[in-house]
């Protein structure tokens, strides 16, 4: 089931994926997608029969259709099977629908407007009564509108859970544990926008549509053409690599050559970002592609999903990887060299612009990893994931000190952290804000980042 | 399917694009820009967060106290705040601060416009219908209140809602804020500012205050920003989606294709940009079947070309329509 | 422009000037600038560490040094460019006085309204705005720089009239003025130069401090810069500055201060200086080879090749002070 990604609406132009894209854009990375999507873009779309008011076990929204959905739970928070709910339209149809074992319901319905929600106080448990029977709630076509039950009482065996797992501190460990998965995702990416500014002075917008590009590309080859998702991790950061090699081959070496200021440049890297975003619209609509499709239980230290270990894993491995190479290969001196004086270097043999490339192809590897784990572990991918994780990104990256590799990773772990555990005290749907919450005080109390050097001026 | 048809569509359609109260908040949105970017060489891309300030602030307000004037107000001092909050921990630093920071604060409001937990004030995702906020000022109108009003083929209320009051007052404002913007830029005031866009250590070696200057630059054209989104939304209504990131784009996209550092550039440029949009609309619409571009695809295509002209016109003409070469508003 | 105590006859300064030690840090009878424990760290290295200097009131005084000696960071921290490093131990904090008025922790913009004004090494004429506009932004009495004011240029439009004379009078005098609509980043390296130090000009400082002068300039347009720097002085600007080709600093100074490896290591008269040992084992053990103005003085004894030199430049500085009196004589003549 797709996931409502916090504070975004989802539109989706249902079914048509006409692909228009046009070469001489000189957009390669789209075309890549466009090739590879061309296999077999017939994506699986929603459970639900046609009709005005469907029910079933799932809903997609579409730009005809809106999901009605929630669950209904007693007060132990345990989910209440067999409930009946009973939906009434704008214009009087109705639909219902028993919910299933976890509580749940849905509805997927063709018109927008105030829909009557009620449940038959007769089909619960003895003992158990709603504390409000009837809701009425807006629908939207193209979005899903929560409409949830709660109870008063609990049936026999529905067992508390105040004690048992819900303690402060097991809530803080799993958030905890969820921040570092998101800091880690989110400083593979932090890593190759740090590189390219290091080297080139460059602050990339665009950095966030190779984490979507990876994403997408991911479900391409792990869902569309089922390969095993390893060799479609393989395949994808070749491809994002291209990606990587291409766009500073053609848009960004030819600009440095052309003695742009790097103002501008930022704006050129605005631009196409907004420009890959729509293509990535045009293509794929605004649906959520999910790319792992088993349903997994938390487990471990952790307490999270064995792909979520996995991601962590690989995660850890190839940021090692990287500051080992910076570190001691001559490729990574070089990197760092161009970095701390690009004349200098150029006067000491270092061929600058080569290293530039590979400093790309690498950067935007990384992303294309950071992509298609993040889609791996947060349920899916969709036109504006990259553009969601940016800003934190950046932050993570300003956090640490611009310019700064470590910095960079640093800044992620808190930013993934903080935010993640912000949770516990205020809205879910404010988790990314408190990200750059953080940034805006962390600049106010210590300017050069965390790790970042005092300014020299004049 | 007759192409008088087409033309005459497409001239009705610059025409209402012309007078939009839309258009109008963008020049006003963009002028605060150009004091910023073009002037002081500011790199703020929050100026939606302004926009979207103002607008909340005003409708809010409003809303509650059906007091037109202090929506006014508190619109106006909190994109003061809110510049001074940006300004604080970044006008001293290197541009690349307040450009995150900016941006960043510009997320942070839309998020919380869209937030669950403030929507008795906010309206959550569904915002605030203009019929929340507009009455006090369609009262203020001398028209009528009710009844419409037809100049050849443009057919507006005259007091209510997207009316011709709005429209008179919103391009009104245009023209006061092309004034004020002219005055400012030309006194000894905007040499400093153009000073410091150029070398901010050569004019604090000068004895210059650079950082209370950059202040007052960010705040000024904060509260452009502010004037635009109470125009904007007194012509629609109060949506935190419509204000995010990409209206900050498209506001440069209006700056840089007018020309950053000029007086008429964002007139200009909000005008030609809105012209192009409309031309793109109506012409895909009109002349692509829609077996291969279907209706909903239409924005798409003209935000991938807004996205590819920014990168174009930044480019190969930065200094836009008006500007000059030599005097570009693009630091290094 | 009238002062006391300045002393505008030079041979009256040189005289008092006399009667001062020779040594890092000595008093000055007038000193206009006083700097105490002054340190800055990079990395453990300390590119400047000064315990004590003073500059006298009126006079030129050179500031040497091989590369790398801590010349330009000094003149960051004394004109609120760099912050100097707190004290490690609890020792006294840094103190540094213009005029009697403590400058420490002073900003930038501060210091230069104090009357204490610099110029960069690396010029930084405003290239996209004209000659004039730099000009007129040197200037600290436009009070239309208020936003308060600046919309109502009545208030304003008066001052900016007697601005732009004073602008247009300096322009003249640094030959500059037909240039006055013209782009400065369309000027010449020395001619930036030359606007950069009007522009300074245009506040009236008390002080005018100058990161390497000669930097970069054509040596046509060397002579004007030095003839200017000596007519800001008998003008009642103190001149203080940096360079580290010593030809210049022989005939213009009164008195230079050498710094290496961020302490001061000698002060002097100019003849004398050159001859102290301290400064030859700065020069020499520093490894820049073009820090005397002449690379073979690096494989000779120092003393002596500046010994030979005396001769030539003295030659030079008559044809020097020459043309410093065609420009006042010209001046004499506009007047």
């Amino acid at each position: 089931m797709p996931v409502v990604v916090a504070g975004t609406r989802l539109f989706t132009h249902g079914g048509s994926y006409m692909l228009h894209v046009r070469g001489r854009w000189g957009l390669i990375a789209a075309a890549i997608i466009v090739a590879a999507s061309a296999l077999g873009l017939v994506a699986a779309e929603s459970a639900v029969a046609a009709g005005p008011i469907a029910s079933g076990t799932s809903c997609v929204a579409d730009a005809t259709t809106g999901c009605l959905q929630g669950k209904v739970v007693d007060d132990n928070r345990n989910p209440v099977a067999g409930a009946k709910v009973t939906v009434t339209s704008p214009s009087a149809a109705t639909g219902s629908s028993k919910t299933a074992k976890d509580g749940s319901f849905f509805f997927a319905v063709t018109e927008a407007g105030a829909y009557q929600v009620a449940l038959d106080p007769s089909s619960l448990p003895t003992g158990v009564t709603p504390k409000t029977p009837t809701l009425t709630v807006t629908v939207e076509l193209s979005n899903i509108t929560p409409a949830g039950f709660a109870l008063n009482g609990h049936a026999k065996g529905s067992t508390s859970h105040a004690a048992a797992s819900v303690s402060f501190w097991q809530l803080l460990g799993q958030q905890f544990s969820q921040g570092l998965l998101l800091g880690l995702l989110l400083a593979l990416a932090a890593i190759g926008l740090s590189l390219i500014y290091g080297t080139t002075g460059l602050s990339n917008f665009a950095h966030s549509e190779q984490i979507t590009l990876g994403g997408f590309l991911a479900w391409v080859f792990a869902v569309q053409l089922g390969l095993n998702i390893v060799v479609s991790a393989v395949i994808v950061i070749a491809l994002t690599s291209l990606s990587g090699y291409l766009q500073d081959k053609l848009i960004w070496g030819p600009l440095r050559k052309r003695g742009l200021g790097l103002t501008q440049l930022m704006v050129v890297t605005i631009g196409l970002s907004l420009a890959l975003e729509y293509v990535f619209q045009l293509i794929f609509g605004a649906r959520v592609y999910p790319v792992a499709t088993d349903l997994e239980l938390n487990t471990g230290p952790l307490n999270i999903t064995p792909t979520a270990y996995w991601s962590m894993l690989v995660s850890i491995v190839v940021l090692a990887l990287v500051g080992l190479a910076l570190t001691f290969s001559r490729l990574g001196r070089a990197t760092r060299a161009v970095a701390d004086n690009r004349a200098l270097a150029a006067a000491s043999g270092i061929d600058v612009e080569r290293v530039i490339r590979i400093v790309w192809i690498v950067s935007t590897g990384l992303a294309g990893l950071s992509g298609v784990l993040y889609a791996l572990v947060n349920g899916g991918v969709y036109w504006l994931t990259g553009a969601q994780l940016l800003l934190l990104v950046f932050a993570a990256v300003t956090l640490g000190g611009i310019g700064t590799a470590f910095g960079a990773l640093v800044g992620s772990l808190i930013i993934g952290v903080v935010a993640n555990v912000s949770t516990l005290f205020i809205p879910q749907d404010l988790k990314y804000a408190t990200g750059l919450v953080i940034l805006i005080v962390v600049l106010l109390v210590r300017p050069q980042g965390i790790l970042g050097r005092r300014e020299r001026v004049g | 399917m007759d192409v008088g048809f087409y033309f005459s569509t497409l001239f009705t359609d610059f025409g209402s694009t012309a007078l939009s109260v839309i258009t109008a908040s963008y020049v006003i949105a963009a002028i605060g820009l150009n004091i910023h970017f073009g002037f002081t060489g500011l790199l703020n891309i929050g100026q939606a967060g302004f926009v979207l300030l103002g607008a909340y602030g005003f409708a809010i307000t409003v809303r509650f106290t059906q007091n037109f004037w202090l929506g006014v107000v508190v619109a106006l001092v909190a994109a003061v705040l809110f510049a001074l909050v940006l300004g604080l921990p970044t006008l001293k630093l290197r541009g690349d601060y307040l450009a995150i920071v900016t941006i960043a604060a510009a997320e942070i409001l839309r998020l919380l416009g869209d937030n669950q937990l403030l929507a008795p004030f906010t309206g959550g995702t569904f915002g605030i219908p203009g019929s929340a906020f507009s009455k006090p000022f369609s009262a203020l109108s001398p028209f009528p209140q009710n009844g419409l009003f037809q100049l050849g083929p443009f057919n507006y209320p005259l007091s209510e809602g997207d009316s011709w009051w709005l429209r008179i007052v919103a391009w009104g404002i245009v023209a006061l804020s092309i004034v004020v913007s002219f005055l400012l830029v030309r006194s000894p005031w905007g040499r400093v500012l153009r000073g410091i866009r150029e070398d901010e250590d050569a004019i604090r070696s000068l004895g210059k205050n650079v950082t209370v200057y950059k202040t007052q630059s960010l705040v000024i054209g904060g509260l452009f920003g502010a004037v635009a989104g109470i125009v904007n939304v007194l012509a629609t209504s109060v949506s935190a989606d419509a204000m995010g990131r990409t209206l900050t784009f498209e506001l440069y996209t209006c700056l840089l294709l007018g020309g950053a550092a000029t007086v008429f550039g964002p007139l200009l440029g909000t005008f030609l940009y809105w012209l192009v949009l409309v031309f793109l609309r109506d012409t895909i619409g009109f002349w692509v079947p829609s077996g291969i571009l279907s209706q909903q695809q239409i924005p798409q295509i003209t935000w991938i070309f807004v996205g590819v002209g920014l990168m174009l016109l930044v480019i190969f003409r930065p200094q836009g329509i008006l500007g000059n070469k030599k005097e570009l508003a693009f630091g290094d | 422009m009238t002062d006391d105590d300045y002393d505008y006859d030079r041979a009256e300064l040189r005289k008092k000037l006399d009667k001062v030690d020779e040594v890092p840090g000595s008093a000055k009878p007038n000193p206009i600038l006083t700097v105490d424990r002054i340190t800055r760290r990079f990395g453990g290295i300390a590119a400047v560490d000064v315990d004590h200097l003073e500059v006298q009131r009126g006079s030129i005084t050179a500031l040497i040094g091989p590369n790398g000696a801590g010349k330009t960071t000094f003149f960051n921290l004394l004109t609120g460019f760099d912050i100097p490093d707190r004290p490690q131990n609890g020792g006294e904090k840094p103190h540094w006085e213009f005029q009697g008025r403590s400058l420490a922790s002073t900003s930038a913009f501060r210091v230069a309204r104090e009357g204490m004004v610099r110029t960069f090494q690396l010029t930084k004429a405003l290239s996209a705005m004209t000659v004039m506009d730099n000009m007129l932004l040197g200037s600290q009495e436009q009070t239309g720089e208020k936003l308060s004011r600046s919309m109502l240029w009545p208030l304003w439009r008066g001052k900016e009239k007697a601005i732009r004379a004073k602008a247009e009078d300096l322009l003249g005098r640094f030959k500059l003025l037909e240039k006055k609509d013209d782009y400065a980043g369309s000027l010449s390296g020395g001619q930036r130069k030359l606007l950069e130090m009007a522009r300074a000009l245009m506040s009236d400082p008390t002080m005018i401090m100058l990161d390497e002068p000669m930097a970069g300039v054509n040596p046509a347009l060397t002579q004007s810069l030095l003839g200017h720097i000596q007519d800001l002085r008998d003008r009642g600007t103190t001149v203080l500055f940096v360079e580290h080709d010593m030809h210049m600093v022989r005939f213009i100074s009164d008195w230079v201060i050498v710094m290496a490896e961020g302490k001061l290591v000698a002060e002097g008269k100019p003849g004398h200086v050159m001859q102290n040992q301290a400064v030859i084992d700065a020069y020499l053990g520093s490894h820049h080879d073009q820090d005397l103005g002449d690379d073979s003085v690096l494989d000779e004894d120092f003393a002596t090749a500046v010994t030979q030199e005396d001769a030539e430049l003295v030659k030079e500085k008559e044809a020097l002070e020459a043309y410093a009196d065609s420009v006042r004589a010209q001046e004499g003549d506009e007047n």
